[in-house]
């Protein structure tokens, strides 16, 4: 445990000594309280309009007209940002050789990687933390429901971890950063729109495809819906990931 | 005590260390010599259980480095070729890492941290952050990593690499002082190094081993006749007829820097020649021994393959 402490700390602490954590951190607060503004502007007019009409008035609902396209919209930022946080974990250990005093300390292999793979989850945790106070303006404007809301980021943090891992894992294929960076983005964005072709596929094939998709997992809880499938769908994508980057690393050794 | 049996490692189809055997004594310093691409690097690398090998075996202070791995990696300091450093960190921030992850005790962390930079000299640049120092502490600060959980064995991979000479010389006193309570293996180009800092050589060429032993025996071993240069103040090219004429004297020759006189191994006529000298009043200017040099010893050990 203080093993993944220690390299979970150094991590972290190269994060925020870089302008990695700031840039992206900024970036994300930025891009992401544009689609704030803009969806509730949106349902601001719509509120307007349906004044007048109390029947229509009582089906609007801000966590699904607001939340729900915002945490959509968020997700694909995380895409572009994620590769970009991961890149380095392990490319640039390699690249500068330090991963040598790693592997030559008593510390094992998937203690480097937990603690590597902590320390960004620490930053996507921060990132949605910073977001999470946007909706802040809403609780004291309007009256969402809060669990919605709640499982909404959860949805956003699950599927966040999930690229994180695998981003970890395309850097330890390689000690060049914009080649980790670039895999774990067209990986991402494929997985993301899986569940297009299976429009055209049939049979066990269309539900394979589905089940993949990250689309299909995160949609049920943007809306607030929490489905075991869809923690067991996340959790197995992490876990595929660290187990794929700790397969790498000993191979690599072998050699 | 390090201890290698047989070792072999393969790359793919590129052997780069084939059957290699030898042994470093408690304490002493040895050093690893050969050419480039000898597998020097790849045999560090496999005692401190970075690399498997591929077959053979190595122990280290009596635990086998590829059934014990985590208990050679806590016994065993290392600086690797290049030094592992993170650029973005102070020097101390750098070795609280170190210390965190060599699993100091955390009572133990801030002394092991003050001794380490007292030791290395980094006293100076603590605060500063590593890719702001020069080349010679960066080469400090990767001693200082290797030494900082007191290990029992030291391996260093060209310790004095890129340093000025005044640096080196720094160096090779800290790792001489670090003798007696450190088993320690170093690589090194440098042959004067050598001599000057280890106790102990093995030689190694394209993987395999040339040589190794202690430096007096394997000197001793190599050299097929013993001798002497001398130089006189009377006219020397006269004399070697009669030199020539001592009993058991083997053969005379002019040199640069004197007269070469070898004889036999087996016995010592030093006494003969000195006596010699004197009595005919020559005028002795030097005398010193025709011992087999370091860079002999390398360049006929790398070139001849003579195993010992």
């Amino acid at each position: 445990m203080n093993n993944i402490w220690a390299v979970c700390k150094r991590e972290i602490k190269t994060y925020f000594t870089s302008p990695i954590a700031y840039v992206a951190i900024t970036v994300f607060l930025i891009v992401t309280g544009f689609f704030f503004y803009t969806l509730i502007q949106w349902f601001n007019m719509q509120s307007m309009q349906m004044a007048r009409n109390p029947q229509y008035f009582q089906q609007l609902n801000i966590n699904q007209m607001v939340f729900a396209p915002l945490f959509h919209n968020i997700s694909i930022i995380l895409l572009f940002l994620v590769p970009i946080l991961t890149m380095r974990l392990f490319a640039e250990e390699k690249k500068s050789k330090t991963e040598e005093l790693l592997f030559t300390s008593p510390i094992s292999i998937s203690q480097i990687i937990l603690g590597k793979y902590l320390a960004s989850l620490f930053v996507l945790l921060v990132m949605l933390l910073l977001n999470g106070l946007l909706s802040l303006f809403v609780f004291a404007f309007g009256n969402p429901e809060f669990m919605p809301l709640l499982i909404g980021y959860l949805g956003l943090f699950l599927m966040g971890a999930s690229f994180m891992a695998l981003g970890i894992f395309f850097s330890s294929l390689t000690e060049n950063q914009i080649v980790a960076a670039a895999l774990g983005f067209g990986f991402f964005l494929l997985f993301f729109v899986l569940n297009w072709a299976s429009q055209f596929a049939g049979g066990i094939w269309r539900s394979v495809l589905n089940y993949l998709s990250f689309f299909q997992h995160f949609d049920d809880l943007t809306r607030g819906i929490l489905d075991t499938t869809d923690i067991v769908y996340y959790l197995s994508f992490m876990f595929f990931g660290l187990f794929l980057t700790y397969s790498v690393i000993q191979s690599r050794r072998w050699r | 005590m390090i201890e290698v049996e047989n070792l072999t490692k393969k790359y793919g189809d590129l052997l780069a260390v084939r059957d290699l055997s030898f042994k470093v004594e408690k304490g002493k310093i040895w050093g690893l010599l050969g050419p480039n691409a000898a597998g020097k690097t790849t045999t560090m690398r496999i005692l401190t259980g970075y690399l498997p090998a591929t077959k053979g075996k190595a122990t280290v202070s009596g635990y086998d480095v590829f059934e014990q791995t985590n208990e050679v990696k806590k016994i065993t300091g290392y600086l690797p070729e290049v030094v592992p450093l993170y650029q973005e960190m102070t020097v101390n921030e750098y070795l609280k890492f170190v210390a965190d992850i060599k699993q100091i005790p955390p009572d133990k962390k801030k002394e092991a941290i003050e001794r380490s930079i007292e030791t290395s000299g980094l006293e100076l640049v603590r605060h500063r952050l590593i890719r702001n120092i020069s080349r010679g502490f960066r080469q400090r600060v990767g001693i200082a990593q290797a030494l900082i959980h007191d290990p029992q064995i030291l391996i260093l991979d060209e310790p004095t690499i890129g340093l000025d000479p005044a640096q080196i010389i720094e160096i090779r006193q800290l790792i001489r002082s670090l003798k007696g309570e450190h088993t320690i293996m170093l690589s090194t180009h440098i042959l004067a190094e050598v001599t000057q800092v280890c106790d102990g050589v093995v030689i190694i060429s394209d993987g395999q081993l040339k040589a190794s032993g202690s430096l007096q025996e394997l000197t001793s071993s190599l050299a097929e006749r013993d001798g002497v240069v001398i130089r006189l103040r009377k006219a020397e090219r006269e004399l070697i007829p009669l030199l020539k004429g001592l009993p058991g004297v083997d053969n005379v020759s002019q040199q640069d820097d004197g007269i070469k006189i070898e004889w036999g191994t087996d016995k010592d006529i030093r006494d003969v020649i000195t006596r010699y000298v004197v009595d005919n009043d020559l005028g002795l200017i030097e005398m010193k021994s025709l011992a087999l040099n370091i860079e002999d010893l390398y360049l006929k050990v790398i070139s001849g393959g003579t195993e010992q």
